[in-house]
Order: structure tokens, then sequence, then C-alpha cells
């Protein structure tokens, strides 16, 4: 899997070619700014880009930016943004216009290195990966009245969903059998007025979707 | 006492004393000046009486050019006097060093000039006949007592001839004593009068003084509240470009380290197992910490943003309305997003509360941020509550901060913040 990096601490852009290198990945390009990116993206057609939130000249939301036009231009390119903070309102950028294929991570998932290696082949393979930061965010956000008929533990439910979590994924998570979760589900998606879909991927779509619309 | 105070009055006021002689001088320096102030405005309308009616315009504008080119170098000059002649200080008035003549053509509407004009053409002429009264007194004062001294020399058919009317002579001495004797007296009232009229007309007018002062010292506490909140913001970069990404990278080989080194003694593991662990917690405090310090999300998308992620991270449900249709100042955003999270971890800490409702509305210039819980109540300054810190970074932008919080509840905070600058 062929990946492109961009981040301009030195230290951690060293520590990610090493780490992916060391798990099988191919590093195709690792950039230090957000005008490399899309240069890089363009000359080595990666599968995915990891790309740093905060960037020069500004150090404020460039990586959002490039991530934004990266998926304009090269949607077949996944992206996994990574950043010091998260926000539900960048994340919302994100998700706006396709959810396939994102991700958004604190930088400190990085330290479990298992856990960020399975997200970013999620993303990579057309996935969802959120951190579970911006999931709450997401979930708590104001006008989401109708996330007030879940019951606890369907939004718990819904935040596994929502981090890109399969079903069996949930069920290990929440101790319990994937047939309580399909119901759970199920429930979920009646409560939450969402037809019926099939697949991760479509599902994760569905609920940001509903998320995000609210939004606006 | 009495008698010895009148005595040393009389004494200061002597004809030969320095007092006398400092305001006489100070007196009759003014006249020519006061004159040619008089002189500057009319002067064009005595000496050219224009009769063609487009000239008349002209005529017209022309005490305008001599106010122009005059009326402040004459002020200066005044006060210069003043300051010479009797070491009394009048401060200059604000624009007076680097405004140009032209200057003074363009503010012509403006309290300060026109209070020279007040001075130049109706106070001044006033005060240079009362000098030149002065003069007159004491060159007649001189005149008389000494009228014994030459009236020899008169021709002997002379009314004042010393054979034949030594009484009218001598009486004519007295009187020219009692004139040397009062003259003092009008020289210093005069230069009472003159100071007084060049302090209120040619000095900074006081009521504007404060005005400027207040405004001085406003703009230099905004100066002081902004580069606080940029320094914050420094520090807030620093600690995400330099140690934050040390640790992440400090936090991964950790876990690198815990992945793929299977075969360590397991006392080995455990080690690094810890420090992995504690290394992920250290970067949660850490960017709790700076999050507290200065969210970079304010800067980049607003308060709606920023607010969000803050409630969001509340552990009690949060109702959050922003209506900020303008973007207010970076430092004000600062301190409304300050009052929301402070108030938030009160509650939290404090409240016992089961919801809280935020609303930030900005209505005109004005950043209205209130708070209300629904717990326990009884919050006050003297709970140690940090309510004080809240205020006193409200107070340093103006804004206004209250707080009603009744035994049982609820707890409302409300906080005004002005916009405009």
């Amino acid at each position: 899997m062929r990946i492109v990096i961009a981040e301009d601490s030195v230290l951690l852009r060293a520590g990610l070619i090493k780490l992916l290198e060391t798990s099988g990945f191919e590093v195709a390009a690792a950039v230090g700014e957000a005008d490399g990116l899309l240069a890089a993206v363009a000359e080595h057609r990666p599968d995915a880009a990891i790309v740093d939130v905060r960037m020069p000249p500004g150090f404020t939301d460039e990586g959002v930016r490039a991530a934004l036009v990266l998926r304009k231009e090269h949607p077949e390119v996944s992206v996994l943004l990574l950043s010091q903070y998260v926000e539900e309102r960048y994340a919302a950028d994100l998700l706006a216009t396709n959810t396939s294929g994102v991700g958004y991570l604190l930088k400190d998932r990085v330290a479990d290195v298992s856990g960020f290696l399975d997200a970013l082949r999620r993303v990579a393979a057309g996935g969802t990966a959120l951190d579970p930061e911006v999931v709450s965010q997401l979930l708590l956000r104001r006008n989401s009245d109708p996330l007030e008929r879940l019951t606890p533990r369907e939004r718990e439910v819904l935040a596994l969903m929502a981090e890109g979590r399969s079903n069996s994924g949930i069920a290990a998570a929440l101790v319990v059998s994937e047939s309580a979760i399909a119901k759970h589900i199920n429930n979920i998606f009646a409560k939450l007025d969402l037809p019926h879909a099939e697949g991760d991927h479509r599902r994760v779509l569905a609920v940001l979707r509903f998320l995000d619309g609210d939004s606006t | 006492m009495v008698s010895s105070s009148a005595a040393r009055r009389g004494l200061t006021h002597a004809p030969w004393s320095r007092a006398t002689w400092r305001d006489s001088v100070f007196v009759a320096s003014g006249v020519p000046l006061q004159l040619a102030g008089w002189a500057a405005v009319t002067l064009p309308w005595l000496v050219w009486a224009a009769s063609e009616v487009t000239i008349i315009l002209l005529w017209l504008a022309l005490p305008v050019v001599g106010v122009a080119l005059l009326a402040r170098p004459l002020a200066a000059a005044h006060r210069e006097r003043c300051w010479a002649v009797l070491g009394v200080d009048v401060p200059p008035l604000p624009r007076d060093k680097d405004a140009s003549p032209w200057d003074v053509l363009r503010d012509l509407r403006s309290r300060e000039l026109w209070r020279l004009i007040r001075y130049h053409l109706v106070v001044g002429p006033l005060i240079a006949v009362a000098g030149l009264a002065m003069v007159a007194s004491w060159l007649m004062g001189v005149a008389l007592t000494t009228v014994g001294l030459y009236a020899w020399a008169l021709p002997a058919d002379s009314p004042l001839s010393l054979v034949g009317h030594a009484v009218r002579v001598g009486l004519l001495t007295g009187a020219g004593v009692v004139v040397l004797v009062a003259t003092p007296f009008l020289a210093a009232g005069v230069a009472r009068w003159d100071v007084a009229a060049v302090r209120s007309l040619l000095g900074p007018d006081v009521t504007q003084e404060l005005r400027k002062r207040v405004e001085d010292l406003a703009e230099k506490r905004a100066e002081v509240v902004d580069a606080a909140d940029l320094e914050r913001r420094r520090i807030e970069r620093d600690l995400h470009d330099g140690v934050q990404q040390r640790l992440v990278s400090m936090a991964m080989n950790l876990g690198l380290a815990r992945e793929t080194l299977k075969d360590l003694p397991p006392e080995a593991l455990q080690v690094i197992v810890e420090a992995h662990e504690e290394s992920k917690e250290i970067l949660t405090d850490l960017r709790n910490f700076i999050r507290g310090l200065h969210p970079a999300v304010l800067e980049d998308r607003g308060l709606d943003a920023a607010l969000s992620g803050i409630a969001a991270r509340v552990p009690l449900p949060v109702r959050l309305e922003v209506d900020v249709a303008r973007r207010a100042s970076s430092t004000v955003e600062a301190v409304a997003y300050f009052v929301v999270s402070e108030a938030l971890t009160n509650v939290v800490k404090h409240a016992n509360a089961t919801s809280v409702d935020v609303a930030v509305l900005r209505r005109g210039d004005v950043l209205r941020v209130t708070i209300t819980d629904d717990g326990r109540g009884g919050a006050s300054f003297e709970a140690g509550t940090g309510l004080r810190g809240l205020a006193r970074r409200v107070n340093s932008v103006d804004g206004t901060f209250r707080i009603t919080s009744p035994r049982g509840g609820p707890t409302t905070i409300t906080v005004e913040l002005p916009c405009a600058l």
C-alpha cells in the first residue's frame, strides 16, 4: 500500500516513515507543507495520504484545506488527517462532500500503533476512521434533538459506528453478541428515520450525513 | 498680625519691589503682542476697504489668513512671556508642535482655535488697553513726582514754575507719589488678569485634556490586553509545534517498541508499557491545557466552532446558541471563550446541575454571553470558584459581569462585551 505523508515536524515525519515501513507500507513521498502534498499526490498517485492539519505557512488549518482540495482533485486517494486537537467543525468540513476514504484522528492515536495502522488500512480501503473524540462532539452538538430519543446503549453503538467499526467490532467493544448489536442498529435507524442500508460504509455515511445535514 | 501682613503686602507692592517690576514688565511686554493679535485679524479690513463685489469675498477671507498664520505663533509667544517673566508655565496646545499654519485653516471649526481667537480679538485688546493705562500711569507718576526737579528750569511765567507756584508744585508732587504707590496694584491686577486669560484661552482645555488622557489610557490598556492575548497564542503555538510533536513522536516509538519487542523479559516490557501509557496521559493533559489557553479553532473558525468544541467536552447536556453575524476582535473572542469555558468548568465542579444553557449573541456592538445552569446556586465571589478571575478578565476589555445565584439555583452569569473599539 503506497502512502504520501505531509507533516511539517521532521521528527514525527521520520517516525511515521519508520512506523509505516516496518509495518509493510510503502512511503512514496514525505513532504513538509500543503503545496508539496498536492504535487506529491499528483506525481505518485498513492492509495492514501496522511496529512497534518497544522502546517506552514500559517500553522492553522492548512491541512484541512489541502485535504479538501485533494478530495476534489483526486477522489480516488484516501485522506487520513492527523491533528494535535480535533474539532467537529473540521470534521464536518471534511465529511460534507463525501464520507468514503476519510479519516480524522488525534495525533496521539499514532502512539497506539496497531489501532493507528488499522485505521489507516480502513481509510485506504475506502472506509472511515473518526477519532472517538470527534464522534462524541458530533453526537453532543446542538440541534441534535432526534438523538435524544436514543437510549444510552444505542448512543454508544452509534458512536462506535461513526468511528467506522463493523458489527463484530462493536460487539467486541461492548462485550455483547452481534445479533444484539444488529438489533440496536435497526432501532437507531428507525429512531433517526434512516432507510435500511447494507455494509459498514453506507451505514457510517448515512449516520454522518444525518449529523451533518443537521448543522446547515 | 493684621497690620504686619498688610505691611508686607504694602512692601511687595512697593513701587521699587521686584514683584512690581516683574508684573509691570509682564504687562507692558504683553501690549505689543495683544495689539498684534488684534491687528492680525482686523488690520486687513482697516487698511483696505474693498469695493468691488468680487473682491469682497477675498476681503472677508483675509482675516482668516491672519488667523491661520498668526494665531498659534502669537499664542506661543504669550505662553513664552508667562514663563520668561513670571515663571508661570502654561502647557502648549496639543497640536502646537507639528501643526502647519494650513492645519489651522482646516480646523477653523475646532473649539481650540476659537479660544485663541477669543483671546486675540476680545480679551487681549482689553488687557492691552489696561496695560497701556498702566504704562501711562507709571509715566504720569514719575512725571508728577519729579515735577519739583525741573520746575526751576521752566520759564518764570509757566504755571508750574517754582516761583510763585510752590503750593501747586507741592500738590502735584504729592499726587505723583499717590499715583506711584497705586500703580503697582494696577500692574499686579492686570498681570493676574492676563495670566488667567492666557491660561484659560491659550493653554490646553482641562476637560479636553482629561478626555484625551482617558482615551490614551484606554488605548494603552487595550494594547496591554492584546499583548497578553498574543502571548497566550504564542505559547499555544510553541507547545503545539514543539513539546507536543516531540511527545507524540516519543509515544509512537514507545508504542512501536511495545508492539515489536515481544521477546523482551516481562519486566522490561512492563517498563515500556508503563512509559507508553504515561506518555499518552501526558499528551491528553497537554492537549486539554493548550485548549484552555487558547484554542486554535477559535482563530480559524470563530466562537461558534470553538464553543461547540467545549460544549461537547462537558459531561452534561449543554444547549448552545451562538448568533454572531460579525466576528468580534480576537481579544474579545478570547474573553468570551474563556468566560464560557470557565463557567462550564465551575458548573461541573460546583453546581451539581443536570443541564446548562449557553447563549452568545451579538447585538450591535455588544457581545452578550449568558450561561444558565439548573444547579444548586449559591455561587459567590468569596467561594473561590474562579469567578473573580472571570470578572477581572471581562473588566480588562470594559465588559460587564453579572451573576445571580440564589441558594437552590438557578445560577445565571451574564457578561456583556463591547465590540467597538
